[in-house]
């Protein structure tokens, strides 16, 4: 910068002390809840220190559920929410590489219109046709199914677009090498094409997990069995009991473990994330 | 654009599209347009016997009070989240793209709550600020404050407020920065030397040359606000009390749900699809034409 004052430096320390506060307490508050027992929890003066029952609560979160509604374990809902956001990752990576393969290496008729019919989706979240969507996988007899958590889900433009986007930067001379090397479109998708689309296929694999792990709506709609019941929906489930009832401290522990998986992909994948949050965005 | 080299293939690009095509019309399209003849239908409880009634639907949809009442919710909404979250996620922009030390380590500790599930936000907000056991609402009471988000509609707007901005400052931190490490030095520097101190530099040169991302982030949010906040309503107050976090995208799943009223709920589906796409249209309209310097 171009003048270097000292308060300045301060100034701006305090500030983004200021933020990262803001921003870590109500986890370290659900952190702590996590580690007290429900009395302690529920009185309203909970200590802002770890209690000692950590342990306990985590264990009777994932292994047992709660005691006086009868939940399905965390244990479980983890897997299904590990199946779903996995499902709607690796879903839409292959979809949407596929097409966009297609799009732009090959010239047929109908290119631009099915190019059309795939870019419009990108304006329409499932939040707005949700009862019909519903209606739908009723039908296909999917309600309680995985598929019926994952395919609505990966009808999207956005990875497709994203490859479009990368291919287009691939200079024309990889492929006219590769013809002369006497590759077809198979060896040249596989061989070429895809080492070069690993790192696109990460930024995009980054960002659909997160968005698949995090879904509400759609799986709390179609999901009736608790056995189908992702970590997500499950933790406002656990708090439906009345205010008396509900077992905060194995709610927040679950909130705990709800976000553990999302937020370590973002700290460890910081570059990926970034990447793929910037580019899935234009 | 266009790709000059190309493969020959009659049937093999049809092939790769299907699988795309597939799920696009049977849970996309289908349901879509589903929706819009659905909201010219009146349906009995059962779904047994559909009638085509028109636009009744909708002019019952107008002519409800808590209709209008959802818009001014969203409005207010949408409007307070991405006002605080973009000049919170401003203010600390501004600091993290001074030259400090730890800068990269405040990079990670303030952009990990985009992975945080909106559901799961509300239930911590909800936790922290729950009338009878939450930690801050034992000392709102000692200074005097009659907290309560369960029976009273502002505080409840406060706190799903509170909720929403806390998980969206990552996101528009992130893109600020980027932004404002995209405006060249020597920029600044050519105002230092004119003599204009930080603050002016800031708003005379950083904030104008911001405006794309700014604008951009403000469509974003505006869009994050009516879609993805649908979890924090649902779990911190479920739309009360009395309908004062009831939004539109929250209106259409408790009216199609709770009520049963599935060609209202579809109208009203309908009326936020032309929404989202006139919001959709200006994002490409003008993002990259209007606010550029």
């Amino acid at each position: 910068m171009v003048e270097h004052r000292r308060w300045n430096d301060i100034l701006a320390y305090a500030i983004l002390i200021l933020g990262v506060f803001i921003v870590v307490f109500p986890v370290y508050v659900a952190l702590i809840a996590s580690t007290h027992d429900a009395a302690t929890v529920v009185n309203g003066n909970m200590p802002m220190l770890p209690g000692s029952h950590t342990l306990e609560n985590y264990y009777r979160a994932i292994f047992v559920g709660g005691s006086r509604a009868s939940r399905e374990p965390v244990g479980h809902m983890l897997m299904n929410s590990f199946v779903m956001a996995m499902g709607i990752a690796l879903g839409k990576i292959v979809i949407s590489i596929l097409s966009a393969y297609a799009v732009v290496y090959f010239r047929f008729p109908f290119r631009q219109t099915a190019f059309w019919i795939i870019f419009v989706t990108l304006m329409l979240p499932v939040e707005v046709r949700i009862y019909p969507t519903y209606k739908v996988i009723a039908d296909l007899k999917m309600l309680d199914t995985y598929a019926g958590l994952i395919l609505p889900l990966i009808a999207s433009a956005t990875g497709t677009l994203l490859f479009r986007q990368f291919f287009m930067t691939i200079p024309d001379e990889l492929l006219e090498a590769s013809r002369i090397d006497g590759a077809g479109p198979f060896r040249f998708f596989k061989d070429t094409l895809l080492p070069l689309s690993v790192t696109t296929m990460a930024a995009l694999f980054v960002i659909q997990f997160i968005y698949g792990w995090n879904q509400y709506l759609w799986p709390l709609l179609i999901t009736t069995q608790e056995s189908m019941q992702t970590i997500v929906t499950g933790i406002k489930k656990m708090l439906t009991t009345t205010d008396e009832l509900a077992e905060w401290q194995l709610a927040m522990a679950t909130a705990i473990l709800a976000m553990l998986p999302p937020v370590a992909v973002v700290v460890f994948m910081q570059r990926l994330f970034v990447r793929g949050l910037v580019e899935t965005e234009k | 654009m266009e790709k000059t080299a190309v493969f020959k293939g009659k049937f093999l690009p049809y092939l790769l599209l299907v699988p795309q095509l597939v799920i696009t019309l049977v849970f996309f399209y289908w349901p879509a347009s589903q929706a819009v003849w659905q909201s010219f239908l009146r349906e009995d409880a059962f779904g047994l016997n559909s009638e085509f009634i028109g636009l009744e639907n909708y002019q019952a949809l107008l002519a409800q009070p808590e209709y209008y009442k959802s818009m001014v919710t969203t409005l207010v909404f949408s409007s307070l989240v991405a006002a605080l979250s973009l000049s919170i996620a401003l203010l600390f922009a501004t600091q993290a793209d001074k030259n400090l030390k730890a800068a990269p380590t405040f990079k990670v500790m303030m952009i990990w709550p985009y992975a945080v599930a909106p559901a799961v936000a509300g239930v911590l907000w909800l936790f922290i600020f729950h009338p009878s056991l939450g930690t801050m609402a034992r000392p709102l009471r000692l200074m005097g404050f009659n907290w309560n988000p369960m029976l009273n509609g502002n505080h409840a707007m406060a706190l799903v407020v509170m909720a929403a901005v806390w998980k969206q400052i990552a996101y528009n931190f992130l893109f600020f920065l980027a932004g404002l490490q995209a405006i060249p030095r020597s920029v600044l520097e050519a105002g230092a030397i004119d003599g204009a101190g930080p603050y002016r530099r800031f708003w005379t040169i950083t904030f104008p040359l911001l405006s794309p991302t700014t604008f951009f982030l403000l469509v974003v949010n505006v869009v994050y606000v009516f879609f993805d906040t649908f979890g924090i309503i649902d779990a911190v107050t479920g739309g009360g009390p009395a309908g004062a976090t009831t939004t539109m995208v929250y209106k259409v799943y408790a009216d199609g749900r709770l009520g049963g009223d599935l060609g209202g709920s579809a109208a009203q589906s309908v009326i936020l699809m032309v929404i989202v796409i006139a919001l959709t249209a200006i994002q490409f309209r003008y993002v990259e034409r209007k606010v550029q310097y």
